[in-house]
């Protein structure tokens, strides 16, 4: 563990030795996501509550998903380096030391500059919380904790699974981030609005309702079952296929050549 | 320690033609290319052993030597290396092997080469002691005293190369694999590099597999070496032996005075200069001291020098013969 440690530290201090820029990233990621927080303001100054959620409700939703997304592309973001790391072959050279792949890839390439993105989901957080009308206990923070704790995971894997895909293509494919970026832009509303179809692909396909949808139900109050309560903790099955598919990329991955 | 046993791999490469039309039809159907990069390839490299593998550019040169490392997995037959199957048993079989991939650094650009070595102690778990008595010893033979506070985008390309080659020594491995390891340097760095993989091998007795162009690199580290050409071996034996097979043929340069002298049948003029010519001819057809007895008495001879074909000319010969 203390080379992931050094790795880290190594990674932080190249960031900090560009100060300004480390800076200004993270201020621009705080302001950007702050639109989506005003887009949310001004439909809800508008209308009073979207598919029976209320403003409060559905900015709780909104920093679910956004502290997950922040920490799922914290550790996952760096992924996306997998197609230009085999393109230029450095991925033989991770390839040929006795670690862990992913972990190799993902602890050179943090981005911490995405906390930005985490203080502004907690903001939300704390403007969310008193008008969420959610009655708090001690189960229901356990649960809250899980949402985003599962969400971030989720998160990770989609940012796995994208990356996974340049394997087959040793290209990056712009339009699959829409199963990162734009899962976390759909998030920012109970899934529930997009209908019922979308809603059962967000459970059985990529479960991201699990860890939003269902669990916000149990924090509303509106449904009490076991089920709506761990399921954050059954979201975690889709680890396997993530990871099943990524370790078959692997296996099949077709070094460049040189 | 290596054992390549009919090991094929072949790489399905996307046709694509340019232009627009093409680009469009080539989305809904691709038409693939089958490269054979190995076929059937086998050898054995013993403990200890020094082998230098060579063979044009998209020989499979690299496709071997990353089967060698784990980095790929061949489609079929069998490479053991140390005991181990590289491409099962990656995590395992890595930590056992040094690789220098010539054109890919494996140091941290940003920070001293010091801190990439201490990040590599800590990937390889080198136990303290060892690692600082292995730091100290190549420190010393490959000089890096000075160099190893600095960043290493400030290195020259020799000096690069030393930090390199010692990066991959610090654990210790049994079985060292350099691709390419003197490309872009000059003379005395080569020089340098040379003398330490030779040292390296009779001092360790670690087993070394070299790949190269540069043919320098092979006549002063190798014995054996293997040609590869179109996915297979072509020739495997003694650099030696290999260069007879492939021509007896003599090499004469000969300094003389007044008239050129006027050749004998069987000799291939290859230069001719002022007062100075260039022939090669077959021993078995002219030998040699009947050349020069010939020369002295028709010629104001000079000075007379005779060479074996050198490794240059006899691996153009060879891919000539072989097609590649």
């Amino acid at each position: 563990m203390r080379l992931y440690w050094n790795y880290f530290l190594m990674e932080l201090k190249s960031q900090m030795q560009y100060k300004a820029s480390f800076l200004l990233t993270m201020a621009g990621q705080f302001v950007t996501a702050f639109t989506t927080f005003f887009g949310i303001q001004f439909i809800f100054q508008r209308v009073s509550g979207v598919d029976d959620f209320t403003y409060g409700q559905v900015l709780l939703c909104f920093s679910v998903i956004m502290m997950s997304f922040a920490i799922g592309e914290m550790f996952g973001g760096g992924l996306a380096v997998f197609p230009e790391l085999m393109r230029e072959g450095s991925l033989d050279r991770i390839l040929v030391r006795p670690r862990s792949v992913i972990l190799q890839i993902i602890m050179p390439n943090m981005d911490f500059s995405r906390l930005g993105l985490l203080v502004q989901a907690v903001i939300v957080l704390c403007i969310a919380v008193p008008v969420s009308g959610v009655v708090w206990t001690g189960k229901k923070v356990f649960v809250f904790a899980m949402m985003v704790a599962c969400g971030s995971v989720l998160f990770f894997c989609l940012f796995l699974l994208v990356a996974a895909v340049s394997f087959f293509t040793i290209q990056n494919l712009n339009f699959l981030d829409i199963f990162t970026y734009g899962m976390r832009d759909f998030g920012k509303y109970p899934f529930s609005v997009y209908g019922d179809a979308a809603l059962k692909v967000l459970t059985f396909g990529i479960p991201l309702a699990l860890v939003q949808y269902y669990p916000l139900l149990y924090l509303l109050d509106r449904e009490s079952g076991i089920w709506y309560m761990i399921s954050p903790l059954v979201s975690l099955l889709f680890v396997a296929p993530s990871y099943w598919f990524y370790r078959f990329g692997l296996k099949n991955y077709k070094s460049c050549g040189s | 320690m290596i054992e390549f046993k009919e090991v094929s791999k072949t790489y399905r490469v996307a046709k694509r033609q340019s232009g627009m039309g093409n680009a469009v039809k080539s989305f809904f159907s691709r038409e693939y290319k089958i490269i054979r990069a190995l076929q059937e390839v086998s050898f054995t490299v013993r403990d200890g052993e020094m082998i230098g593998y060579i063979g044009p550019n998209g020989a499979g040169k690299s496709t071997t030597i990353k089967i060698m490392c784990g980095v790929l997995t061949p489609e079929s037959g069998e490479c053991v290396v140390d005991g181990r199957v590289p491409y099962r048993e990656r995590v395992a079989h890595v930590r056992n092997i040094g690789v220098v991939f010539g054109q890919r650094s494996q140091l941290w650009w940003d920070v001293p080469v010091m801190d990439s070595f201490d990040l590599i102690r800590d990937i390889y778990r080198v136990d303290g002691n060892t690692y600082r008595r292995n730091v100290k010893e190549l420190t010393e033979l490959l000089d890096l005293g000075e160099i190893l506070q600095t960043p290493v985008r400030t290195l020259s390309l020799g000096q690069r190369m030393r930090c390199e080659i010692a990066a991959s020594l610090l654990h210790d491995p049994r079985v060292l694999f350099l691709d390419e390891p003197t490309i872009g340097l000059d003379a005395v760095s080569k020089l340098a590099v040379r003398k330490f993989i030779r040292e390296l091998n009779a001092r360790k007795g670690t087993t070394i597999v070299l790949t190269t162009h540069d043919m320098q690199d092979i006549e002063a580290l190798t014995e054996r070496i293997l040609l590869i050409g179109r996915g297979r071996i072509l020739l495997d034996g003694k650099l030696s032996d290999v260069k007879k097979q492939i021509s007896e043929r003599k090499t004469m340069v000969i300094t003389y005075q007044g008239e050129a002298p006027a050749l004998r049948e069987g000799m291939k003029l290859v230069e001719a200069g002022k007062g100075r010519i260039t022939v090669s001819f077959e021993p078995s057809e002219n030998p040699v001291p009947g050349v020069i007895a010939y020369f002295a008495a028709n010629t104001g001879l000079l000075d007379v020098s005779v060479s074996d074909i050198t490794t240059e000319e006899m691996v153009a010969q060879m891919y000539k013969e072989y097609n590649l």
